[in-house]
C-alpha cells in the first residue's frame, strides 16, 4: 500500500499554556519521522494528536492511503501504537488481550497463530499468563505484538525502548528497520535519533 | 494469515465477553451492586418492622432499591476503563458503536442478575403481593432495559470527569425519573388484584417508547462522547 503522513501546521495549546505550534512534516511509505524534545515539550501530546485522540488547536493531520485522504477517526484502523499511555487488560491473559483487540478490530486469529506472534516478540510460552503478572519489559513486548497485529500503515512508537533489556532493544531495532509503512518515533534517546528520515524538534 | 470478520454485533459481543471475563475475575461491579441491594432490602425490612405496605409503597420501595443499586454499579463499566487507562486501547481498536453495544449488554446482564436476587429477597423480607405475575415480570423487564439504556450513556459521559459518583447520580436521576414513575405505576397495577395488561397499557407504551428513544439517542451521541 502507498501511504503518506502529513502534519500540516499543527498547534496545540491548553488554556494559558501553548504546548507546541507550527509543526509541519511529511513522511512517505517506508520512512521514519522522529519527534524529539525535552520532557514536557509535548511529544506524547503530538503522538495523541496524530492518533486522533486529541484535537489540535490549529492545523491538521492527514494520512493518505492509496490516494485516499483519511479523517481523524478513519486513521485509527491504520495505526499501531506503542506508548506508556496504552494499557492492556491486566485481568486477561496475553492471548486473551490479543484475541480481544483483534476481534474488535474485525480480525480473527487462532490462539496458535497468536502464540507464534508472541514468540516473535520474545514472549513464547507465556501467552497464558495474565498481563497483570508481566514485568514492565514484558508488557512493552506485548504492546509491540498488539501494535503489529493488524500490520498498520502507521506505527507510532512513544519511547520505543522504554523498560526493555538489550535483546528487547535489538527486537525494536529490527522491527523499526524492517518496516514498510510509516513509522513515527517520539524519543529522547540519542541512538534512536539515527532512525530519522525527517525530524521534528519540540521545545 | 488473519481472517477478516466484520459486523458491529460480533464486535459488541467481543466487548461484552471481555467485560464479563474481567468482571468474573475482579468482581468490580457485581459486589458493589449486590451489597447495596441486599443491605437496602434489609434496611427497608427493618424500618417497616412487619407493617403491611400498600401496593404503591411496595412498588415504590422495590424500584428505589433497584435504582439505587444501579447507581452503585452500572457506571463501573466505563469508569473502570478510564481508571485503569485501558480506554485508550479500546478507542484505538474498537469502533464506538461496538463499545456501547458491548457495555449495554454487560449492564443489562448485571441488572438482570441483580433483579433475580433482589426481587425475591424483597418479596420475602419486605413483602410483595403479586396478583398478576406476567404483568409484574413485564414491568421489571422493560424498566430494567430502560434503566440500562439511559444510564449506560450517562456512565460514558461521567467516566472522564473527576467527581464520577456524584455526577452519575445527578445526571441520571432526572433522566430516569419518567421511567421510574411509569415503572412504579405499572408494578403497582401488577400488585392490585383484578388489574391486568389492559389497565397497564399506558405504562407499557411509555416505557417501551422511553427505552427505544434512550437507546437510539445513546447510539447517536456515543460517538461524540467516546471520541472527544
Amino acid at each position: 500500500m502507498d501511504s503518506k503522513l502529513i502534519l500540516d501546521g499543527l498547534a496545540k495549546s491548553y488554556p494559558g499554556r501553548p504546548v507546541f505550534t507550527g509543526i509541519n512534516a511529511e513522511v512517505g511509505c517506508g520512512k521514519r519521522l522522529v519527534i524529539t524534545g525535552p520532557n514536557g515539550s509535548g511529544k506524547s501530546t503530538l503522538m495523541k494528536v496524530i492518533c486522533g485522540f486529541i484535537r489540535p488547536t490549529r492545523g491538521r493531520v492527514i494520512l493518505n492511503v492509496n490516494n485516499q485522504k483519511l479523517n481523524r477517526l478513519e486513521i485509527r484502523p491504520h495505526i499501531g501504537l506503542v506508548s506508556p499511555d496504552l494499557v492492556l487488560y491486566d485481568e486477561l491473559t496475553a492471548i486473551e488481550n490479543l484475541l480481544f483487540f483483534a476481534g474488535v478490530s474485525g480480525l480473527y486469529f487462532s490462539a496458535r497463530e497468536l502464540e507464534n506472534r508472541l514468540d516473535l516478540v520474545g514472549l513464547g510460552g507465556r501467552g497464558s499468563d495474565f498481563a497483570g503478572s508481566y514485568s514492565s519489559g514484558m508488557k512493552q513486548r506485548l504492546k509491540y505484538c498488539l501494535a503489529l497485529l493488524r500490520d498498520p500503515e502507521l506505527l507510532l512508537l512513544d519511547e520505543p525502548s522504554a523498560n526493555l533489556d538489550e535483546p528487547g532493544k535489538a527486537l525494536v531495532d529490527e522491527i523499526i528497520r524492517s518496516r514498510r509503512g510509516i513509522t513515527v518515533i517520539a524519543t529522547n534517546e540519542r541512538a534512536e535519533l539515527e532512525y530519522a528520515d525527517e525530524i521534528v524538534r519540540l521545545g | 494469515m488473519p481472517m477478516k470478520s466484520s459486523g458491529s454485533v460480533k464486535r459488541s459481543i467481543a466487548v461484552f465477553r471481555k467485560d464479563i471475563k474481567c468482571e468474573l475475575r475482579t468482581r468490580y461491579a457485581i459486589n458493589a451492586i449486590l451489597m447495596f441491594a441486599v443491605v437496602t432490602v434489609f434496611a427497608v425490612s427493618w424500618a417497616i418492622g412487619g407493617v403491611g405496605l400498600t401496593e404503591v409503597l411496595q412498588a415504590s420501595l422495590l424500584w428505589i432499591v433497584i435504582y439505587f443499586s444501579c447507581l452503585a454499579g452500572l457506571s463501573q463499566s466505563f469508569v473502570k476503563e478510564e481508571e485503569s487507562k485501558t480506554a485508550l486501547a479500546l478507542r484505538l481498536y474498537s469502533p464506538a458503536e461496538a463499545v456501547l453495544g458491548g457495555k449495554l449488554i454487560f449492564n443489562l446482564v448485571l441488572l438482570v442478575v441483580l433483579n433475580i436476587i433482589t426481587v425475591p429477597l424483597f418479596g420475602i423480607f419486605v413483602g410483595l403481593n403479586i396478583s398478576n405475575f406476567w404483568l409484574f415480570f413485564t414491568m421489571i423487564l422493560i424498566g430494567t432495559v430502560g434503566i440500562v439504556g439511559a444510564t449506560t450513556i450517562v456512565a460514558a459521559i461521567i467516566s472522564k470527569t473527576s467527581v464520577k459518583g456524584a455526577l452519575f447520580a445527578v445526571i441520571s436521576f432526572p433522566m430516569i425519573l419518567p421511567l421510574l414513575i411509569m415503572a412504579i405505576s405499572g408494578t403497582k397495577k401488577a400488585l392490585i388484584p383484578g388489574l391486568g395488561f389492559a389497565e397497564a397499557r399506558m405504562e407499557i407504551q411509555v416505557l417501551i417508547s422511553y427505552l427505544v428513544v434512550m437507546t437510539v439517542l445513546g447510539f447517536l451521541l456515543f460517538d461524540t462522547v467516546w471520541n472527544d
